[in-house]
């Protein structure tokens, strides 16, 4: 009986599934289903993309000239600031949240999450505090504008003087987030450990929970730090407590310290579960076994263990005394050895392969390349006597948009290609995926790759206006922005138009080994009609073995027949 | 393995040699030209880590390129590949290797930060090291004359957006900074408000201006010219305007600087934020949202340009 989700059984049997465009409704209700609540967390996540997007867009068109001419100063901070948060916690955790409660159920065979209540209130509240962070365009006063980091003493400053400002709403929001994603975590840490189908042991489950598993468990011992840091904030600026106001006799820096402890692992949880996603097309698309399948799992956890004491390289330029810059320096390096046992096998998943290049492919492709050259800028961003010269410098600004954009961002587009059919029942069409690809891929490389020298030059980051010198690289990576802004387009236009009318897609198109591939496309509600008895490990592929104990005797009964 | 594939193996690593030793030696260029003794150290280690870094990427990555291109199914081709899961040889192998170059790169840095000892002797105690690397580093860049000098003693203060910086001795104000070459400088940082940074991309150095607090900071710059000071921790509104020049000069040259300007009178100095500010309006009539005024111009012996 572990099997069964606590809410027990939904009655409705016939209730319809996720996929089908004709029930779109039941996608503005309160449902527990976690693949409903998957697509809900996905599509509410990517229309805060876009409009993350388009903040950015603006911003590059300030900065495509030296002056700030196409927009105030006051505006433009806010824009980077709201950019900034709106990618990090209405994108990046959502969009993943989604990834997550789609299909972890289905891949460890559970008929939804431990909690579906608590899944469906977690969902519920990011629309709340996303519309919270977006009123702050209509205080009096405008939004936040001290960065997605809020460091005091200036996000104390309050100009305007009202007690509701900018900063409050973005406090208040951080801070529902924060509880919303606790829950999240609660909810699918338990339902990994406890609602596995038979047989489905720890070596058996498929890197992309593994990977999950990883990041939640992060969330649950890191948002705490962070949320209590904005509570502190929020105390601060709103009642007058003196926790970090300097000016009272509190202390900034301690500030950096709550809000580093939770923000470096954040990183994490935002790329393990896209390594998961890795993990998870290269071996349907070479065809060949993960290569090294048990340590990629643990290796989720080394990186997990070590996220939670590296923090401090966030801070080399503070106040920070020199043995703490050597040993945050040293820890924040070793991060690179289960990093790059993941890359290696990766690559040795690849080759040799029979590659099949489609669009879930050729994003998986991009993304890990770019990872690779976004993980030598962290190296030098380690070595502190680099950081001391780049830190706070558009090299930093190039190096995470290689984490985001061209690792994570990338990563999730595969995988929303590449689990599409399951999601909607439909095949996308793949000339237009491939136009996607080829417009992300040079605008992510235009938009990000002169972030660095502009940075090695010099450029600080979080400007309006900058010295002449500079402006070759800006106008650039502005005309790269624009290039992004764009290359979203012939996603909308594949993603709907093959959600309304593109072909049927049947259970498992791409011949993929997995058990969310078992079921119906998009499964039924219960997803498993017996929930089945896997017997094998999860990447099986050139070795003709089945997967679950149903599918053997099912296969026996087919020889048998034959013979 | 055979003869064949070793010498194939040899016959890459060596191409690959040549490229990232290349581009370790192209990554000088990225950076401005070199104007303290820290920027000859921190360019030397951003060299190495460059070099180690194009090795490892143009490894991965051309692997994978050459997959992509030759490995590819054909058009019907259904069947799978060889079901290889792993390879410890191979598993041990790259694990070695990133260990190795952890250790590698975390000891040249920690090296260089050490001869930068740009937090002052200081910390040498704390880390429980001798004192005689701490000895500033102008013995180790030869520089005879002023080896034996105490570092020039040069208070800086920011607020919101303009630096002011203070000569105790010759009782000189100025809102730019004006340093002897090839002396050990001492800044003391503070700030009245908010964090600010300090950092002089010229020297590669960097260090946030914490308020409340009194940060001492050396580095000894060595080229003459002039350079830029910016404004490195996000301070406000107007911080992409918090900026300031930066003249090295040869040591007799700022002693008369610094005495014709103790002879000047007190005026206001450069201040472009406060300037921006009463230009587009001053406190209402501003395009945009509400600001924290900036600071009125600091009284100055020397203004600069
Ligand atoms: C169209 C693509 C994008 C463009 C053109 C763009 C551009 C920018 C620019 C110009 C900045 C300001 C940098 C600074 O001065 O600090 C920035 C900051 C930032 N971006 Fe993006 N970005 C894009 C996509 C993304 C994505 C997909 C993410 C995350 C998933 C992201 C996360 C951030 C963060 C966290 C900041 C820092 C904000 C802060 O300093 O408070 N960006 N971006
Ligand atoms: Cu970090
Ligand atoms: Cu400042």
């Amino acid at each position: 009986m572990t099997n069964i989700s606590i809410d027990a059984l939904a009655p409705e049997r016939q209730e319809p599934s996720p996929g089908e465009p004709e029930n779109w409704w039941r996608f503005f209700t309160f449902s527990t289903d976690h693949k409903v609540i998957g697509i809900q967390y996905i599509v509410t996540a990517f229309v805060f993309f876009l409009i993350g997007g388009f903040l950015a867009m603006v911003m590059r068109g300030e900065l495509i000239t030296p002056e700030a001419d196409l927009v105030d100063r006051t505006v433009y901070n806010a824009l980077f600031t709201m950019h900034g948060t709106l990618m990090l916690f209405m994108w990046t955790f959502p969009v993943l949240n989604g990834l997550s409660n789609y299909l972890v159920p289905l891949q460890i065979g559970a008929r939804d999450m431990a909690f579906p209540r608590l899944n469906a209130v977690a969902f519920w509240l990011v629309p709340i505090f996303g519309v919270i962070l977006m009123a702050s365009f209509l205080v009096p006063g405008g939004p936040s504008q001290s960065g997605w980091w809020a460091y005091p003493p200036v996000s104390l400053q309050n100009p305007t003087g009202n007690l509701i400002n900018g900063q409050a709403l973005w406090l208040v929001a951080v801070a529902l987030s924060g509880v919303s994603s606790i829950m999240g975590a609660v909810n699918i840490v338990t339902t990994i450990v406890r609602m596995r189908a038979p047989g489905m042991t720890f070596f058996k489950m498929p890197v992309f929970c593994w990977t999950v598993m990883a990041a939640q468990i992060i969330q649950l011992f890191g948002l705490p730090a962070l949320t209590a840091g904005a509570v502190m904030l929020l105390f601060d600026l709103m009642v007058g407590t003196s926790f970090f106001d300097p000016a009272k006799g509190g202390d900034p820096v301690l500030y950096q310290h709550f809000f580093w402890f939770y923000s470096h692992p954040a990183v994490y949880v935002i790329m393990l579960p896209i390594f998961g996603v890795f993990s998870e097309l290269f071996p349907v698309y070479a065809r060949k076994p993960l290569f090294g399948y048990k340590v990629v799992a643990v290796s989720s956890f080394i990186i997990t263990g070590l996220s939670g004491i590296v923090w401090v390289h966030h801070m080399f330029a503070s106040g920070t005394p020199g043995w703490m810059r050597m040993l945050f320096m040293f820890t924040t390096m070793t991060i690179s050895v289960p990093t790059g046992i993941k890359v290696f096998a990766w690559v040795a998943t690849i080759w040799g392969g029979k590659l099949k290049l489609n669009t879930a492919m050729l994003f998986a492709l991009g993304g890990m390349t770019m990872f690779v050259f976004a993980g030598i800028t962290g190296i030098m961003l380690a070595s502190t006597p680099v950081d001391i010269h780049v830190n706070n410098t558009y090299f930093v600004v190039g190096h995470f948009h290689y984490v985001l954009y061209g690792s994570m961002t990338m990563g999730m587009f595969a995988a929303l290609y590449h689990w599409f059919p399951k999601m909607t029942g439909r095949m996308y069409y793949e000339g237009l995926g491939k136009l996607h690809f080829v417009l992300a891929f040079v605008g992510t490389n235009l938009n990000f790759l002169p972030m660095h020298p502009a940075g090695l030059m010099g450029m600080p980051r979080r400007v309006a206006s900058y010295d002449p010198e500079f402006a070759f690289w800006n106008v650039l990576a502005s005309l790269g922005g624009f290039l992004l802004g764009v290359s979203t387009l012939p996603f909308l236009l594949n993603m709907i138009s093959s959600w309304v009318q593109g072909e049927k897609a049947p259970a498992n198109p791409w011949r993929a080994i997995g058990l969310e591939w078992m079921v119906a496309s998009p499964p039924p509600h219960e997803n498993f009609d017996e929930i089945p008895t896997v017997i094998a490990e999860p990447y099986g592929y050139g070795k003709n073995e089945p997967l679950t104990a149903q599918q053997a005797a099912l296969q026996q009964l087919a020889s048998t027949e034959v013979a | 393995m055979n003869l064949r594939l070793i010498l194939k193996l040899a016959a890459v690593a060596g191409i690959l040699t040549a490229i990232s030793l290349w581009m370790g030696q192209v990554a000088y260029s990225w950076l401005p030209p070199p104007a303290s003794a820290e920027a000859v150290l921190v360019d030397g280690l951003f060299s190495l880590m460059t070099a180690i870094g194009t090795f490892i990427f143009c490894g991965v990555v051309g692997t994978v390129i050459y997959s992509a291109l030759f490995q590819r199914a054909g058009k019907y081709d259904e069947s799978d590949g060889p079901p290889i899961e792993g390879n410890l040889t191979l598993e041990v192998v790259w694990t070695a290797i990133p260990i190795v170059l952890v250790i590698w790169i975390a000891a040249a840095s920690y090296r260089v930060y050490d001869q930068m000892s740009i937090l002052g002797p200081m910390e040498h105690i704390h880390m429980g090291m001798g004192e005689a690397i701490a000895a500033p580093m102008d013995m180790a860049q030869g520089m005879p004359e002023t080896a034996g000098l105490e570092p020039e003693a040069i208070e800086v203060h920011a607020r919101q957006w303009v630096w002011e910086f203070y000569y105790p001795e010759a009782n000189v104000t100025s809102t730019e900074l004006h340093l002897p070459k090839d002396r050990r400088i001492k800044l003391a940082l503070t700030s009245e408000d908010v964090l600010h940074g300090f950092y002089i991309p010229a020297f590669r150095v960097k260090q946030d201006v914490i308020p409340g607090r009194d940060i001492d900071f050396e580095f000894t710059p060595i080229l003459e010219g002039k350079y830029r000071l910016r404004d490195s921790q996000y301070s406000g509104t107007y911080f992409a305007a918090m900026q300031a020049d930066v003249v090295v000069e040869s040591p007799d040259a700022y002693q008369q600087w610094l005495a014709t300007a103790a002879k000047s009178p007190l005026k206001p100095g450069l201040n472009p934020s406060y300037d921006e500010y009463q230009r587009t309006g001053g406190d209402d009539h501003r395009p945009g949202w509400k600001t924290v005024p900036p600071a009125p111009a600091p009284m100055v012996n020397y203004v600069g340009s």
